[in-house]
């Protein structure tokens, strides 16, 4: 029983696990921030805004120390949401450790370290394809040697459903990321020398844990665990030969649904909680091993201390006061759920086999991309055409005043952003009075093993040394982006089919039409992400439905500079610009963008959408931006409405501005 | 309030790069008014103009979905911008045709330094006419070609856009992957002009590269087109065959501008009447063309008339003779 905690800096995040320990938590799951997740330091340019934001910045092994301080990390069970790094920080795990006069044999833990649903759903990815998945082969091999009990990698389907994923595609693609996984690293071992391949394979296979995600319809989704229990199995004997049963169990831990949790009316969240926690628990053939609960006001910003012993709370009560825990499997021999999940592996087993006829996982990013904007693309549709039915969202949306959210700060913890400059300057610090020298060389030894590409060495050993030497994240992160370059994932956005329009859609078709008569040009609307932020689900929603409204959209994607906006929104003489921002980083970024546009002379207007809290809103309004969208605002074709409207409101300006430009343009 | 043409063109010729954005917003637009500023920006910049055809170098990048155009123009750019060559980037995205809308996605495959003012990179939906380049590129291109050192069009698609683009482009670069076949048979049976440069990417996939480098060596050798040059790059690191590319679009180059740029100006010379002839087609359609009698007459027209006008002024040539007939 955990929570999903950090944030601020490496003492602040220190004092909440000691106190949560306390309370009776029985592991640590760290939460980075996103600098730390994808590779910078907080003085670098992108990281503006975003340090401490969604987690704790840990930039070398002081941070890291600081961090474990006074916890036991021989005792302790540590999760670490931690992908395209993941290398890095359980080096830094692995010397924090030391320092404590603990042996990284003792280390007990996991690292998320799952690169493909990284490039298909949550962003914070650093390398390209192929390095990554030699990261994640090195991790792997490194540690069933040297770190025995630590789960080098959590498959994750969780974040697949959050794009949108159904439970076929969640089973599917999930099932595929982690043959692609397991195939690295059988090839890794391979060519370990002296290695005894089919024996570590077993034991690699046994290491492999999953991260699963639970939403309210929790009796398909407990007979989706049921189904993935029977491929693991399937998976290991046919095709990795694995005997053992103990190694063939399906291990997963689960972080219930984000994505059906609603803004309006918070409170609602807590009962879908619940029941998704029960998909997880209920049968004990496909019992979760570890449940780690979000929090009521998720959707509204960061939540509080007091918010997580909430969801704690809940685990307590489901474990410690209901009966679940008492019987056998209470599914089995039922008809219903047999049929189920029947169901569901042919379909998973259909998808599967054209993830593997396009080359498999890696190959297939892009494919599987493209079908998760899809399913999200129906999904939304059923939520704003009242089929699929979200309680106090588009249906019983009358309401009494929340006692909950009527305190000051609306109920959310906030990042004080004074912490931004105190980490750049402890960083600045840290490098200073470090051995330059022997950083120097142990990133040039770095270089030399990636660049080996006859991958003799594993990675892991210079990477190790670098983070004893002190070295830190962003200088770990760009020694191997010189050499393996740098990538950006598909938008999956371009794929999205086309669709009929039915009245409300043909209505806007129309209105844009008659706004390309006036302005001459089709309306164009850039839509992209400053930040760090990887979560481009929203944004992607929007520049397909605003392509299907008849605009043009120039759609960027993920980890815009302000800068770069301001670039294009220029040479692209976009009429409106739309900016998603779900790290909490919009107070310092969405006004950085405003500069920017106004230095490049573009006078298109800005609307954000992400999550905002309330009492932001005004702040963003006076920056400058023309209108706010939180998750409440779950009707995108209403939204996309909004923003024709609001380039016809602007169509006599934008046409001003743009022979302003080509007046003054030279200047 | 229209853009005002003729000072954007000025700009364009005094190589003004800050002027490229609002050349693009008037090229585009369809609004009253507008297309009369757009002939006078081309005016501007015609050869005529600027006492020769305009300086920059036309690239015309085209392939299949899928095959790397934009990690090989970034690629591309980086290697120009080293030259410090200064770059503008045509990027065409395929239309959705039900709603009209389009998603350009193109822009954010390709890297580049916000910062530098010596890049620019537009991306402009197909528009409703299937296969085809638009006007506003192609008048994009040519209007550029006044103040870039390097203009690309890059257009998705193997078949009918490439004539086209091989209308306007000084140098057709068509980027194939290794096992894309279509490329070949579109070569054999003509769909397909011969581009100048052949790009095989994917060269890190070894052997399989080389083995479609060969083939399609051996069907241009068929096809008797022995001056076509065909590179074999790969962008992942280490990049290969970048520097070749470069240098052989250099090569091409050069060779147009020998004698005093005989066949660059000959070959801008028939694009700037094949464009004409097909906008005239396109306004006064079957019944137009006929008045004129018929293509070749309306060609052999065009021959006639100054070898420095743009294409609206080529156009307007045509219509003085229509209205002449149809009194």
């Amino acid at each position: 029983m955990r929570t999903y905690a950090g944030h601020s800096t490496a003492k602040a995040s220190n004092e909440l696990y000691r106190r949560n320990l306390e309370k009776g938590q029985t592991g640590l799951s760290v939460a980075f921030d996103l600098p730390t997740q994808t590779g910078y330091d907080a003085d670098d340019e992108l990281a503006r805004g975003e340090v401490g934001k969604v987690g704790v910045p840990i930039a070398h092994r002081g941070d890291m120390a600081a961090l474990m301080d006074g916890i036991p990390l021989g005792e302790m069970n540590t999760s670490m949401t931690i992908n395209a790094t993941a290398a890095w920080l359980l080096a830094l795990y692995i010397v924090a450790a030391e320092e404590q006069g603990v042996g990284q044999e003792q280390l007990q833990g996991t690292t998320q370290n799952d690169i493909i649903k990284e490039f298909l759903a949550r962003g914070t990815y650093a390398f390209p394809p192929a390095p990554s998945m030699r990261l994640i082969a090195d991790m792997i091999a490194y540690t069933v040697e040297h770190v025995p009990k630590w789960n080098p990698i959590n498959i994750c389907s969780y974040h697949l459903q959050e794009a949108g994923a159904t439970p076929v595609q969640e089973i599917a693609y999930a099932m595929s990321n982690a043959i692609a996984v397991l195939d690295a690293a059988r090839e890794r071992i391979e060519r370990t020398p002296g290695g005894h391949g089919e024996e570590l394979m077993e034991q690699v296979f046994g290491r492999i844990s999953f991260f699963v995600n639970a939403g309210v319809r929790f009796v398909e989704e407990h007979a989706k665990l049921r189904a993935m229990s029977i491929l693991w199995e399937e998976l290991g004997r046919q095709r990795y030969g694995v005997r053992q049963e103990r190694h063939l169990r399906f291990r997963y831990g689960v972080q219930v649904n984000s994505l059906g949790l609603t803004e309006a009316q918070p409170e609602n969240n807590v009962q879908r909680i619940v029941l998704e926690a029960l998909a997880v628990t209920l049968g004990r053939d496909a019992r979760a091993r570890a449940i780690q609960l979000p929090a009521w006001n998720e959707a509204l910003g960061l939540p509080r201390p007091w918010d997580q012993q909430w969801s704690l709370r809940i685990q307590q009560v489901l474990a410690y006061e209901t009966d679940i825990l008492e019987y056998p499997d209470i599914f089995e021999g039922s008809k219903v759920m047999e049929a189920l999940v029947a169901e569901l592996l042919e379909g998973a087993r259909a998808e599967m086999a054209v993830v593997s006829e396009l080359g498999g996982a890696v190959e297939a990013v892009p494919y599987m991309k493209a079908a998760l904007v899809d399913s999200h693309r129906e999904r939304l549709r059923r939520i704003e055409a009242g089929e699929q039915v979200v309680v106090g969202q588009n249906r019983f949306t009358e309401t009494e005043e929340s006692p909950l959210t009527a305190d000051a700060e609306g109920g959310i913890l906030v990042v004080d952003p004074a912490l931004e400059a105190e980490q750049i300057e402890a960083l600045r610090r840290w490098r200073s009075e470090r051995d330059q020298a022997a950083v120097d060389e142990a990133l040039a030894t770095l270089a030399a093993v990636a660049r080996d590409e006859s991958i003799g060495e594993n990675l892991m050993g210079p990477t190790i040394a670098a983070a004893r030497a002190g070295a830190t994240t962003g200088e770990w992160a760009g020694t191997l982006r010189e050499v393996f370059g740098s990538y950006r994932a598909p938008t999956g956005v371009g794929e999205a089919a086309a669709v009929s329009a039915n009245g409300e859609l043909s209505e806007l078709r129309d209105e844009v039409s008659r706004l390309q008569e006036q302005l001459g040009r089709r309306p164009k609307i850039l839509v992209g992400k400053p930040g760090l932020d990887g979560h481009s689900n929203g944004a992607e929603q929007i520049a397909v439905r605003a392509r299907d409204a008849g605009m043009d959209v120039v759609y960027e994607g993920i980890r815009l500079t302000p800068a770069q906006i301001a670039a294009s929104a220029l040479q692209e003489g976009v009429h409106v610009i739309g900016l998603s921002i779900l790290s909490g980083s919009h107070r310092e970024l969405i006004p950085a963008v405003i500069d920017a546009l106004n230095d490049a002379g573009v006078s298109a207007p800005v609307v954000v959408g992400g999550i905002i809290p309330e009492q932001d809103v005004a702040a963003l309004r006076e920056a400058g931006v023309a209108a706010v969208y939180t998750p409440k605002d779950f009707d995108i074709t209403r939204i996309v409405r909004d923003i024709v409207a609001l380039v016809g409101e602007g169509a006599e300006r934008a046409t001003v501005a743009a022979s302003g430009v080509s007046a003054n343009g030279s200047a | 309030m229209s853009a005002d043409g003729a000072g954007l063109g000025a700009r364009l010729r005094a190589r003004d790069l800050s002027a490229a954005p609002a050349t693009l917003n008037l090229l585009e637009s369809t609004a009253p008014g507008d297309l009369e500023q757009a002939s006078a920006l081309l005016r501007e910049v015609s050869p005529a103009a600027l006492g020769g055809e305009a300086p920059g170098h036309v690239i015309g990048v085209t392939g299949p979905p899928g095959a790397g155009k934009s990690t090989l123009l970034s690629a591309l750019l980086h290697s120009w911008r080293e030259q410090r060559r200064s770059v503008a980037m045509l990027a065409v995205d395929p239309s959705s045709r039900q709603s009209g809308g389009s998603l350009l996605g193109d822009r954010a495959r390709i890297e580049f330094d916000p910062t530098d003012r010596e890049i620019f990179i537009r991306s402009t939906a197909a528009g409703e006419r299937l296969g085809g380049l638009s006007w506003a590129t192609r008048s994009a291109a040519q209007a550029l070609a006044a103040a870039f050192d390097v203009v690309v069009i890059e257009t998705v698609g193997v078949g009918q856009a490439e004539t086209e683009i091989a209308e306007v482009a000084d140098t057709v670069a068509v980027i194939v992957q290794p096992g894309g076949g279509d490329v070949l048979q579109f070569l054999k049976s003509g769909i397909m002009e011969i581009p100048d440069v052949l790009v095989v990417t994917k060269a890190d996939l070894g052997q399989v590269a080389m083995s479609a480098l060969r083939d399609v060596n051996a069907s241009l050798r068929s096809l008797g087109k022995r001056s076509t040059r065909t590179v074999a790059v790969s962008s992942l690191p280490p990049p290969k065959g970048m520097d070749e590319l470069v240098q052989g679009f250099a090569q091409h180059w050069l060779e147009l501008n020998r004698d005093d740029r005989r066949e660059l100006t000959e070959r801008r010379l028939q694009g700037r009447r094949a464009a004409a002839l097909t906008d005239f087609a396109v306004e006064h359609g079957e019944r137009g063309l006929r008045a004129l009698g018929g293509r070749r007459a309306i060609l052999a027209l065009l021959g006639k008339q100054d070898p420095g006008m743009d294409v609206p002024a080529l156009v307007a040539a045509l219509e003085t003779g229509l209205s002449g007939c149809s009194q």
